[in-house]
């Protein structure tokens, strides 16, 4: 199951807005490299991508993008605590098995995290299931049976997790269709954007 | 997609060097010989040089044919040519037959120069070290200070990983395949039960057997067979030989029975005819020896500090003698020191073996890799 995140780069410049200049950047789930190649341009930054699927791990070599295919399941003992400025889960979290795991392995190797995901509240997603037929839009592109999405949340179920594991939130941008969104986000955001440290 | 095309009709050279070789054992190689090829051309600036380090069995003889009568090409025929992933037409490689070896080399079957008789088993072990060591003196006779690539499987992929710590200056990539930073004590085990089976055949003579005119072929032959096995793995031995048998019936003898067992002794026989004996217990000597850490993973990022090149790590699933996990640890200790890494494991049934097969993934990588490095 390969995200297509072409069609997803207005978050970019977000994304990029909140990692510093020449950062050392560690991005799971890096697809074809696309957004550590921006972050490279854009804010000079250094670093690895992690990939398991062979043919955006091609892409991502093609690129020049130090791409490293290992289980990000598993956790991360390939890295040192605070190895990285900027550990980033781009629009990859929903299809995570692990999911509160994984996000403890990132802020302990990353001093800043920085998580996106497609948001499950997002009215129209809500309509679709009240119709009695499971969401699909252009943040979820999938039908039920070939989604690789197992643990799509909702901005207030992100941030329950966010507090009871003391993840202290410095930035949360929502956005639809390139605008961001600050009335009832929950409900009229699309995709929400989160910038995380440990308490 | 340009096709394809094989290298053509080779031949090896010699590079004699005069120099004495201090070897990690304290022995002293007053001069030697390394047997050499090469395929491509040197470009006017010399930066596109790649080396290609041999495993076991391998020998400086990577691609072509020697004459169009020659059966087989060159061990790696199918990584290296015009348009292949190792593009002739772009890269100048070399392939260089390892101290110790039997192919041209110095090594026990060539003639002591004192003694003007085979070194046989006075010939000193040369370690990984050495090896590269060797290889850097005939790198230099050619020109070249800095090579574009070093690229290995397996033992091939350790003296990789010795060029860049040893010469990170002179190394802007290395390429290591189905490696490990140092052997576990099961692979040296194998490698113990191998030696074993060839220094207890009688026909060894401690090593001195060139002169007897005698060969250790059945110790060579187990060694092999063992080898083989440990190089595939349980499921492609299970899909090709299965239980299949020789003949319609079990005949209750000790003949072969199972076609496993006629395959394996077709391999140790073919292959007991043309190596020689005492190069196999020292390559398998040379493997054990490697440890640039010294034991300790952790060590292992430290002897890393002063790498300089990038690197492309690839494992694959089924490599139970050098596992993906081993290539991990490699990579662990490059990103410990912020090297510039990629790393893939490649999905392929057989084995150990799988470096040398032209698994389209696999090829795919080194071709996308190599056509970045220039």
């Amino acid at each position: 199951m390969k995200l297509n995140k072409n069609n997803y780069r207005y978050d970019f410049p977000i994304i990029a807005n909140w990692v510093n200049y020449n950062s050392k950047v560690l991005d799971l789930g890096c697809g074809d490299g696309e957004l550590l190649n921006y972050l490279k341009k854009e804010r000079n930054i250094t670093g690895y991508g992690i990939e398991k699927d062979p043919d955006n791990w091609l892409k991502s070599l093609k690129k020049g993008i130090n791409v490293l295919q290992v289980d990000i399941e598993a956790g991360l003992p390939e890295f040192e605590d605070n190895a990285f400025d900027v550990v980033i889960l781009s629009k990859t979290i929903q299809s995570m098995h692990n999911t509160e795991e994984i996000l403890g392995e990132m802020l302990r190797v990353g001093k800043q995290v920085i998580v996106t995901f497609p948001n499950f509240g997002y009215w129209r997603d809500r309509i679709q299931s009240i119709q009695g037929v499971m969401p699909k839009s252009k943040e979820l592109p999938y039908s039920w049976f070939n989604t690789p999405n197992v643990h799509l949340c909702t901005i207030k179920d992100f941030d329950g997790l966010c507090k009871s594991n003391k993840y202290k939130i410095i930035d949360r941008l929502v956005l639809t269709d390139n605008k961001s969104v600050s009335f009832f986000p929950n409900l009229f955001g699309a995709l929400a954007l989160y910038n995380l440290v440990n308490r | 997609m340009t096709l394809k095309k094989n290298i053509g009709i080779v031949k090896p050279e010699i590079f004699k060097s005069l120099n004495p070789l201090r070897l990690q054992s304290g022995k002293i190689l007053k001069e030697y010989i390394l047997m050499y090829e090469t395929y491509g051309t040197l470009n006017k600036k010399k930066n596109n040089a790649v080396l290609v380090c041999h495993a076991l069995s391998g020998n400086h003889h990577l691609a072509g044919r020697y004459s169009s009568k020659d059966k087989y090409p060159g061990w790696w025929d199918n990584l290296i040519g015009p348009n292949k992933p190792l593009d002739t037409n772009k890269f100048f490689v070399i392939g260089i037959n390892n101290l110790g070896g039997s192919d041209g080399s110095s090594g026990p079957k060539s003639i002591n120069t004192k003694t003007k008789k085979p070194w046989g088993a006075d010939f000193p072990i040369a370690t990984v070290e050495d090896w590269v060591n060797s290889h850097e003196a005939l790198i230099t006779s050619l020109n070249i200070s800095k090579l574009a690539g070093v690229i290995g499987g397996s033992l091939g992929g350790m003296q990789a990983i010795q060029w860049a710590i040893k010469f990170p200056e002179r190394i802007k990539n290395a390429v290591v395949i189905a490696a490990a930073p140092n052997l576990t004590a099961q692979n040296i085990a194998f490698n113990e039960v191998a030696r074993q089976s060839i220094i207890t055949d009688p026909d060894f003579n401690k090593g001195n057997y060139y002169e007897k005119n005698t060969k250790p072929t059945r110790g060579l032959r187990i060694a092999r067979m063992l080898g083989h096995i440990t190089y595939l793995s349980n499921d492609v031995m299970g899909s090709k030989f299965g239980r299949k048998l020789q003949h319609k019936n079990y005949q209750y003898n000790f003949n072969t029975e199972f076609e496993i067992e006629s395959y394996l002794n077709y391999q140790g026989d073919k292959f007991a005819k043309q190596f020689d004996a005492n190069t196999y217990i020292r390559m398998t000597k040379a493997l054990d020896y490697y440890d640039p850490a010294n034991g300790s993973k952790r060590n292992l990022s430290k002897v890393f500090k002063n790498i300089k090149s990038k690197f492309l790590v690839i494992s694959f699933t089924s490599d139970w003698r050098f596992s993906p996990g081993r290539s991990k640890e490699i990579v662990k200790a490059l990103l410990d020191n912020n090297i510039d890494v990629k790393y893939a494991e490649i999905t392929a049934a057989s084995g150990h073996d799988a470096f040398l097969m032209e698994e389209p993934r696999y090829h795919a990588i080194l071709q996308s890799y190599f056509n970045k490095m220039l």
